[in-house]
């Protein structure tokens, strides 16, 4: 078994484009989920549209790359209207089944023969993202150190991925501190006490979905411009579930948050897989338990037991406030019990009997 | 604190005229599968003046609430605020219009501080909208007199030592406080208050009373739902009896207080009247 | 609390280290068959190809067995294609024509098998023993059987959702969790009875048998996750949204462990697979899929009866419709929850089996019901168990009715589409009642 190898690949993942991908569309969905409580469960969705609005105006319409971003971007405006005009006056589960559902059916219809001519059907789209390696700045070459390297193109991807989450983190760090994210943060505590005061919530929620869907799509493009790929099984509502994890793991609710959360989930995600598939090929682990194959399944199932735990014992995630968190719990239902004595808070008056909501 | 004048002459009966009314329901009604919880065939709230509405449990005081502030669009009738027709008006119109309403059950935005409570009460934020909030130059002026107003009333309404708190650490009579004193940052012409004296302490309780009629002394109308007598017989200059989802009598305090009909409401329904409570209680 | 659910996630991974490693790679939907010649033995070494609209998808040889499997990308139509060139001497195709069996349509998820009838050389077209007619559905009737013959795999299809359903929906009216993991509850019924039935390694009992003992393992596991993770959790106050996310992480790991214990190659169960069709006028039916439909229906009004007419199932309708008045009324609330779990998990499985009876048993079988399942019971009022009965069928009629018209790889976003719609008219359900306001 050889550490600098996992560490390497585990590295590789923390830091790719895919990182970069997952980080811009979980930006968005904590304006969604974090910032304005939207159980928003159809984010691939928007990821599909972004992907395809690039993809389609390429290679389908010839069309040159910029006005694929454009329609891509158009596309996820767009939808956030047709799936926000009516579930967003859902409750907030029903929301949640509403958004999975309306992603399957892209998905669905994306997939099948009847609009093969203009997505590919299940073969989807290749080649459309010519013109964006074309402008690739960087001398061609591996840049790194030890094993933890990168070709050119990557680094290109990573670059403007990663210029995006940037700027797409200042956007969300400047918009949250403004008297429109204090609207959305009273949004998501209680929408009544918000509309009682004057504030359109429906608006908002609106506002809000525009904008993380806007983030998503661009994860989206970057995803088809990445893999020079689109494929509507990529877009599956298990990506919509990586997202939701990596945000708790890194916190909902908090700036950096979707950011740390994708870099740490890729890591580790690498890591296990790397160091199982290192463990079997030493045969530290039998092949009779787990083979290399199953190594994808195992990973999986890993992100499904992690997700659990971190919310059982850890909701707020690696930034989140315990504190405010524990607030939350109240909006939705009475807490029966408390585990532990909170702990001091110098201003805090004592906690009474009476709960938030009604 | 003497009974307004210009309701000395009025008489006490359901329904009758007002000399300047605020707030006007004509044939409101509302049904819930067959129950009929509101039928207001007429009703007036005079303007500048302190209105309690009382009746048993059940009477659909908390659904008339509702439904006027336009968390409960279910119902049909007319009614006019400030002579304009404001039926079917969505709810966070109308609070901009200068109707605000508080909750039974408070309402405070417990993840927020205090005073962010406080601030985002304030109606016509420029950075409320979405591209001019990514510029602070455009509503740093305007936040910052916003947030000397919140602290001018934080400090009325004795809250100031909470103000970086999450208002989710205030008691139940803090909360109160905060809810009567983030209403007023919209800069209301009629405060509807539902049950403000529910879950407070009694310490508080002289402090909210005086909070309330300061409100009317500033020129703001009142029109609050309140199960305690006392309070409501001590500070309304005028009263409304619901029964069954009507108005079954209306005056002065005292003139109410000795009316056979309210009375009997009361009598009557003490049956039964305390598993009844939970179906007034949600608004959403 | 902490101890109870590593304990159970340990018996989990000890029960997936325990069995496991089996299985190829291969992913959902695919075309097959075993060829055999007229004496029955197999037939080797004969090219298949599949294409769609004249692009080639896969081809394949049959093995020594005579079995021969291509794998599609997706649900749809696809023109098989034998070549006969390659079939050995004294075989012959029985239809000189059949060659090509143009536009199999492959269902999601299904492994389609394919017959290619194979007779002596001079036997041909005389028509010997007539093998399994494909299903009319295929050979293009009038549009009135065509209806007929959809609406009764929809009674079947709504039938088997609506038995998984109902669980679901109980689950949500008395603990207010919309239960991700119950998919997995379905899978773990049709698996559980796989491996009785039709494993290399498991005792090989009759399915009947198999399908009692999974029906009774499903129930366990449903009353075990009730008692070691969410009883737990509600006592900690855990807030609703967060346990929805909870169920969606308990989702991802029981699948991919299943996956891993499965494998991700679709099979039969080992009974019950090839059967002679029987026709009533203009429907035609094998008798499995006959007693399905029929068994199906039978377990919905027992079930209803039993919902109905027993104190226990009065009591579970009481606490999924009204908890708190069910507790004030001096119901065991928690103990009824755990009935509901019980009654689901073991309801969850018998349509996980029924469901692998009537197309095939998959690792992801569950999932891709799950969302059937949500439209079923938001069609019929989250937390109502007669309308989870309704919406279920409604979406399998829906679902199969729509390919009568729409490609069949669109029949799910049909049925999806129907949720949609009635979540944008009728949050409620159709037989949902709106609640009370203020």
């Amino acid at each position: 078994m050889d550490f600098l190898v996992i560490l390497a690949d585990a590295g590789r993942g923390a830091l790719g484009p895919v990182a970069a991908i997952y980080a811009l569309a979980a930006i968005g969905l904590n304006i969604h989920f974090g910032y304005t409580g939207l159980l928003n469960f159809g984010q691939v969705a928007f990821m599909l549209v972004g992907a395809y609005g690039v993809a389609v105006t390429v290679a389908v319409f010839g069309g040159p790359l910029w006005l694929g971003v454009i329609v891509g971007l158009v596309a996820a405006v767009v939808l956030a209207f047709l799936l926000g005009i009516p579930t967003l006056r859902l409750r907030a589960d029903y929301l949640a089944i509403a958004t999975i559902a309306a992603g399957e059916v892209l998905r669905l219809v994306f997939n099948s023969g009847v609009a093969r001519p203009v997505t590919g059907g299940v073969f989807g789209l290749q080649q459309f993202a010519g013109a964006f390696y074309a402008v690739n700045p960087i001398p061609s070459g591996n840049y790194g150190f030890g094993r933890l390297t990168f070709s050119q193109r990557d680094l290109w991807v990573m670059l403007v991925g990663w210029g995006a989450v940037a700027l797409a983190t200042l956007g969300v760090f400047l918009l949250v501190r403004s008297p429109w994210g204090r609207v959305l943060r009273a949004v998501r505590d209680d929408e009544d006490a918000a509309r009682s005061l004057g504030k359109n919530v429906y608006g908002y929620k609106m506002q809000s979905l525009v904008l993380g869907g806007i983030l998503g799509a661009l994860g989206g493009m970057l995803l088809a411009v990445d893999a020079q790929a689109v494929a509507p099984n990529t877009f599956n509502p298990v990506v919509t579930f990586y997202l939701y994890a990596l945000l708790i793991l890194g916190g909902a609710g908090t700036v950096l948050g979707p950011v740390l959360g994708s870099v740490l989930f890729w890591f580790l995600l690498l890591f296990i897989d790397s160091a199982l598939r290192q463990a079997i090929g030493a045969g530290y682990i039998p092949d009779e338990v787990i083979s290399p194959a199953d190594v994808g399944a195992v990973r999986f199932a890993l992100v499904g037991l992690g997700l659990m735990l971190l919310l059982i014992f850890r909701p707020a995630g690696i930034l989140g406030d315990v504190e405010e968190m524990r607030l939350e719990a109240g909006a939705g239902a009475t807490p029966r019990r408390r585990r532990r004595g909170r702990k001091a808070r110098p201003a805090a008056g004592k906690r009474t009997d009476e709960r938030v909501g009604g | 604190m003497t009974p307004d004048p210009t309701l000395a002459d009025i008489t006490a009966e359901p329904g009758v005229p007002k000399p300047d009314p605020l707030l006007v329901l004509d044939g409101v009604r509302r049904d819930f599968g067959g129950v009929r919880a509101v039928d207001v065939d007429h009703l007036e709230v005079q303007r500048g003046v302190i209105t309690g509405l009382i009746g048993p449990n059940g009477a659909g005081k908390t659904t008339l609430f509702n439904l006027l502030t336009g968390f409960d669009r279910g119902g049909t009738g007319r009614w006019t605020f400030d002579g304009r027709d404001v039926a079917g008006m969505p709810a966070h119109r109308l609070a901009r219009r200068g109707m605000v309403r508080t909750f039974q059950l408070t309402r405070v935005l417990s993840r927020l501080t205090v005073l962010e409570n406080m601030k985002l009460a304030a109606v016509g934020q420029r950075g409320e909208r979405l591209l001019p909030a990514l510029l602070r130059p455009v509503w740093g002026a305007q936040e910052a007199d916003i947030e000397r107003r919140a602290d001018d009333l934080l400090d009325r309404f004795l809250l100031a030592a909470k103000r970086d708190d999450y208002a989710g650490y205030l008691s139940g009579g803090q909360r109160r406080l905060l809810e009567m004193a983030r209403a007023l940052m919209v800069d209301p012409t009629l405060v509807m208050l539902d049950e403000p004296m529910a879950g407070v302490n009694p310490a508080l309780r002289q402090d909210l009373l005086g909070r309330i009629t300061d409100l009317r002394d500033s020129g703001r109308t009142v029109l609050f739902v309140e199960h305690d007598m006392d309070v409501v017989m001590s500070i309304s200059d005028w009263v409304v009896c619901m029964a069954q989802g009507r108005v079954i009598a209306e005056g002065p305090p005292a003139r109410v207080a000795g009316n056979p009909a309210v009375i009997d409401a009361y009598l009557g329904s003490q049956h039964g009247a305390d598993d009844e409570q939970g179906s007034e209680e949600t608004t959403s | 609390m902490a101890r109870r659910l590593v304990t159970l996630l340990f018996l989990v991974l000890a029960a997936m280290a325990a069995v496991s490693g089996l299985a190829a790679a291969q992913d959902g939907e695919a075309v097959e068959g075993t060829l055999r010649g007229p004496d029955g033995e197999p037939v080797a070494g004969v090219t298949i190809t599949v294409e769609q609209d004249g692009q080639e998808i896969g081809t394949t040889t049959s093995g020594a067995d005579g079995t021969w499997l291509v794998p599609v990308p997706a649900p749809g139509g696809y023109d098989v294609t034998l070549d006969a060139a390659t079939l050995p001497d004294g075989v012959a195709l029985r239809d000189a024509d059949g060659a090509t069996l143009p536009a199999v349509t492959v269902r999601p998820g299904q492994q389609r098998t394919v017959l290619f009838p194979l007779v002596a050389p001079g036997a041909a077209d005389d028509g010997a023993a007539p093998g399994p007619a494909p299903p009319p559905a295929d050979t293009g009737p009038g549009i009135g059987a065509l209806l007929a013959q959809l609406t009764v795999s929809g009674i079947k299809y709504g039938a088997i959702i609506a038995i998984a359903a109902i669980g679901l929906s109980l689950i949500f009216g008395a603990t207010g969790l919309i239960n991700f993991a119950h998919g997995e509850l379905v899978t773990i019924g049709a698996v559980t009875a796989f491996f009785l039935n039709a494993a290399a390694f498991g005792p090989g009992m009759g399915l009947i048998p198999a399908a009692l003992i999974a029906i009774v393992v499903g129930a366990i596991v449903g009353g075990a996750l009730e008692l070691g993770l969410w009883k737990p959790l509600r006592i900690r106050g855990t807030g609703r949204i967060q346990l929805f996310i909870i169920s969606i992480g308990l989702s991802l790991f029981l699948r991919h462990i299943i996956l891993v214990i499965f494998g991700s190659r679709p099979r039969p169960y080992a009974d019950y697979v090839i059967q002679q069709v029987m026709i009533f006028g203009p429907v035609a039916i094998t008798p499995r899929d006959l007693v399905i439909t029929v068994l199906s229906l039978v377990v919905l009004v027992a079930v209803g009866l039993m919902l109905l007419r027993t104190r226990v199932g009065k009591a579970i309708r009481a606490v999924a419709d009204d908890r708190d008045l069910a507790e004030a009324s001096g119901v065991d609330v928690s103990r009824v929850i755990l009935y509901v779990w019980v009654l689901g998990g073991a309801l969850a499985a018998l349509g996980g089996i029924l469901f692998g009876l009537s197309e095939i048993v998959a690792w992801d079988m569950g999932f891709r019901l799950l969302l059937l399942m949500f439209a079923a019971v938001i069609l019929g009022g989250l937390g109502s168990p007669f309308g989870a009965m309704a919406g279920g069928l409604l979406v399998g009629l829906v679902a199969q009715l729509s390919t009568a018209y729409f490609p069949v790889e669109l029949q799910n976003a049909w049925a999806l589409g129907v949720l949609i719609l009635v979540l944008l008219v009728r949050p409620q359900g159709i037989f949902g009642r709106a609640e009370r306001v203020g």
